[in-house]
């Protein structure tokens, strides 16, 4: 195992980076989409139910179809890294409207009605009432879609793109478990590393959530 | 003045919340709106910021049309004060306090500094400023409320049941305190409640709601408890009403009998001064055992207070003492029928 | 490598009447090859969590165990444990199907555990306070009020499965995902693209049919989701809720 790590650590520095970015990149697409749609859900109620609806039935399609779909939409190759880019940053949006919207629901009460009374006008109310009290359920939410695309992006190795996966396609291909051991361990160790910092990152931009719960 | 003119609420179900309703609230003085749950008081209320806009009438402050004025401009200089507080769980004490002034502009140090003040003036300690709300008691979140809603020196409060959510002993604190601080104040503060002793308590005027938003009647809490307008008001303000009444009438010129009296004994009862002649106790049958005075009363306090007194003390009679403590008189039962007789011949006269 | 193709191509398979009839390859059969791998799956999977996520939950005696193993599925790539699997015991319908099984315990696992621990206990109180026995409590009480959750699990179970069931065509599995393996292999997109619209489809199909079961089987009472959820705006500041809501889905594979 060792040995297999000492001989091949750059191509398992090239399939980590590139894993990095295959996963992370959709995170921040699927955010900056998922903020302004789950906020219509909520400003236009009626709109709520179908918008969760069209998540669900994303959300529900395995990875590898998607990302072969994504070229016939695309009009990309079927290798092009393009494909579940855009796939992985479809399953955050569809994770995340839903959370944005169920956030932003969950936060109207006595404290918004205080906020509409004292004279904050809608948008100045949701940037500085309902977004930070909904933060950290926005940021759950965030955290399981990170660990999720993750875990997706070595699928992408069927098509060619797949960071760590391509660890293995090679294992399978050569008969040895050394890749991928290697790569399970590397993809599990990157998703708590991100869960973490998220976690980090939760309590730096809402401490009054700790008091809370004290 | 905030006036109600003609002003009647249905809301789209077909629940008439609030029917033709004609009342005025004088400058700088708390009119307080009582009534049953469901009877429309929160809708008076919140018409008045424009949470909520009139089917029909209108309302206006000092001559202006509330609903001619920009929403948001308009609420900032109302402030509101709701049961729970409201308070926002993700800024700070003194952030929550200074939210209206640095939505007008204010700089964030100068709101800071008026927020910390502030919180004195509602009777906290000026190192809870840093705190979370969610750090401080329910009573304390309420202070905060109210020093929220007075950040901006608004001319008009609006409060809803702001000291329902809190229990009997912190209640009766909150209450003197904000009698307190209104006498400095002096805004003027529409107030909801459903409960009548505190409509009593605190009201200048009292307006009493009835099922499906009416007016049942106006005035001030004496005139309520002395000539309920109908059975529903008579009903609502209670059967002893008659006692409550009391607490309109002060022990100015009750008639005393001297202290010294009780100090020698009547019917085996005895009451024990110290040294500078405060009262201590009573003893009964010249038993060893002293049973603490209860309270005292003075030129001031009301004849409730002196009746409650005379009722439960060993020896029938309330003390009255000066302004140092020291006992300085002793009123009977018939006493205070005497005196309650003449404040009755006075106001009828 | 595969380049883009005129739209008229896309479809070639999916509507030649020769790939619908009942024959070995065709798509009638490996769809149901497919459904048989994922029911196969989802069921011995929930032989095996049901009882621990509601042991763990009546009794929160390891509760650690429930939450880790929830999150360590969720972190654990699908196609690295089959290629695993794979190449520990060779290709065949065992390796996958152990696969498949060990990524659909979790969710169901993680939610049965937490559906009965958000269970509000005063409920409980008061059902042991009339008496109930423990299996009673938890048959009677705890598992109809965690029903919303423990069906959720499943659900998300199932999706995970089925997606995964597709990845294992390439170690050699039946199912609809041989359609994509064999079509990019012989760079048939249209043939490729009829497997990810035929797989899409059916997985789309199963959550209906898990949220149709849901309904069925969740009392009204209880049921939390669309319209309850909504009702909600308007009224009183749920604290408690708001901040321990977080989501539950686990990874679609
Ligand atoms: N937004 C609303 N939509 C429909 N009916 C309402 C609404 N708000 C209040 N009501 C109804 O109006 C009546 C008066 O309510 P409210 O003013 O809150 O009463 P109070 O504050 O005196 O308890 C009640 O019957 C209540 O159900
Ligand atoms: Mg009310």
């Amino acid at each position: 195992m060792i040995e297999y790590i000492q001989n091949n650590y750059s191509e398992i520095l090239t399939d980590l980076g590139q894993h990095i970015w295959l996963a992370l990149v959709p995170v921040v697409l699927g955010v900056i989409f998922a903020l302004p749609v789950g906020y219509l859900a909520v400003r236009r109620g009626w709109l709520y139910q179908p918008i969760v609806n069209l998540g669900g039935v994303l959300y529900s399609i395995p990875s590898l179809a998607l990302f072969l779909i994504m070229p016939a939409i695309l009009g990309t190759g079927t290798l092009s890294p393009l494909n579940i880019v855009v796939s992985l940053a479809v399953y955050t949006f569809a994770l995340l409207t839903r959370t944005v919207a169920d956030a932003l629901l969950s936060v109207q009460g006595q404290a918004t009605q205080a906020a509409e009374a004292m004279g904050f006008r809608p948008f100045r109310q949701l940037l500085q009432v309902e977004l930070p009290m909904a933060l950290p359920v926005m940021l759950a939410g965030v955290r399981v879609a990170t660990v999720a695309n993750i875990s997706l992006v070595s699928v992408g190795a069927l098509i060619g793109v797949g960071g760590l996966g391509a660890l293995f396609t090679r294992g399978l291909q050569l008969g040895f478990m050394e890749p991928i051991i290697v790569g399970i361990v590397l993809s599990v160790l990157l998703a708590a590393v991100c869960d973490i910092a998220i976690v980090l990152l939760q309590r730096r931009l809402t401490p009054w959530d700790r008091v809370a719960t004290r | 003045m905030i006036t109600f003119d003609a002003v009647t609420k249905a809301f789209p179900g077909g629940t008439v919340a609030v029917d033709n309703l004609s009342i005025e609230l004088p400058t700088g003085q708390i009119t307080v709106f009582v009534g049953p749950s469901g009877c429309g008081k929160t809708t008076s209320l919140r018409m008045i910021n424009r949470l909520i806009e009139p089917t029909s009438g209108t309302i206006s402050i000092d001559g202006e049309d509330v609903t001619k004025q920009d929403a948001a401009v308009l609420r900032r200089k109302i402030g509101y004060v709701i049961q729970h507080a409201g308070l926002f769980p993700h800024r700070t004490v003194q952030d929550n306090i200074a939210t209206v002034p640095l939505l007008n502009g204010v700089n964030k140090k100068q709101a800071r500094e008026n927020a910390v003040e502030l919180l004195g003036r509602v009777g906290l300690d000026a190192s809870m400023a840093t705190r979370y709300p969610a750090q401080l008691s329910g009573g304390q979140q309420q202070r905060v409320g109210v020093a929220r809603a007075l950040a901006a020196d608004p001319p008009v409060m609006l409060m809803d049941e702001p000291f329902s959510a809190v229990d009997p002993i912190v209640r009766d604190g909150l209450q003197k305190e904000f009698l307190r601080l209104q006498a400095e104040v002096g805004k003027t503060i529409a107030f909801v409640t459903h409960d009548i002793d505190e409509a009593i308590k605190l009201g200048d005027t009292v307006a009493v709601f009835r099922e499906g938003g009416h007016l049942a009647q106006v005035g001030t809490p004496q005139e309520l408890l002395d000539d309920p307008a109908d059975d529903f008001v008579a009903d609502f303000v209670g059967r002893d009403r008659g006692f409550r009444g009391l607490s309109f009438v002060t022990a100015e010129g009750l008639e005393v009998e001297p202290v010294q009296t009780y100090v020698d004994g009547v019917r085996g009862v005895r009451l024990l001064l110290d040294d500078a002649g405060r009262p201590r106790g009573w003893t009964v049958n010249g038993s060893d055992d002293v049973r603490a005075i209860t309270g005292t009363f003075t030129k001031q306090d009301s004849l409730r207070l002196v009746t409650d007194l005379a009722i439960s003390s060993p020896a029938g009679v309330a003390v009255r003492v000066d302004g140092d403590g020291v006992a300085d008189g002793a009123a009977t039962h018939a006493s205070i029928a005497d005196h309650l007789a003449d404040a009755r011949r006075e106001s009828a006269g | 490598m595969i380049t883009p193709v005129p739209l008229f191509n896309y479809f070639g398979f999916l509507l030649d009447p020769a790939n619908w009839g009942w024959s070995d390859g065709s798509i009638p059969q490996r769809l149901v090859e497919h459904l048989g791998y994922t029911v196969l799956a989802v069921l011995i999977a929930a032989a095996i969590a049901l009882p621990i996520g509601l042991l763990i939950g009546h009794t929160n005696r390891g509760a650690f165990l429930a939450i880790n193993i929830g999150n360590a599925g969720r972190a654990l790539p699908t196609f690295g444990l089959l290629s695993l699997m794979v190449v520990l015991m060779g290709t065949g319908l065992v390796p996958a199907l152990i696969a498949l099984v060990v990524l659909a315990v979790p969710p169901i696992l993680a939610s049965t555990y937490a559906g009965i621990r958000a269970v509000d206990r005063s409920a409980v109180d008061a059902a042991v306070g009339m008496g109930m026995r423990p299996t009673e409590v938890l048959f009677r009480a705890e598992v109809p009020m965690a029903l919303p959750l423990i069906m959720s699990g499943l659900r998300s179970s199932t999706l995970q499965v089925c997606a995964t069931a597709t990845v294992a065509a390439y170690v050699g599995l039946g199912g609809l995902g041989r359609f994509l393996i064999d079509g990019l292999a012989r760079n048939q997109y249209d043939q490729v693209f009829a497997g990810a619209v035929l797989v899409a489809a059916l997985a789309i199909a199963l959550d209906l049919a898990g949220a149709g079961l849901e309904r069925a089987v969740v009392s009204p009472g209880v049921r939390q989701r669309g319209s309850a959820r909504r009702g909600r705006r308007r009224g009183a500041r749920s604290t408690d809720t708001s901040t321990q809501e977080a989501p539950t889905a686990s990874t679609a594979g």
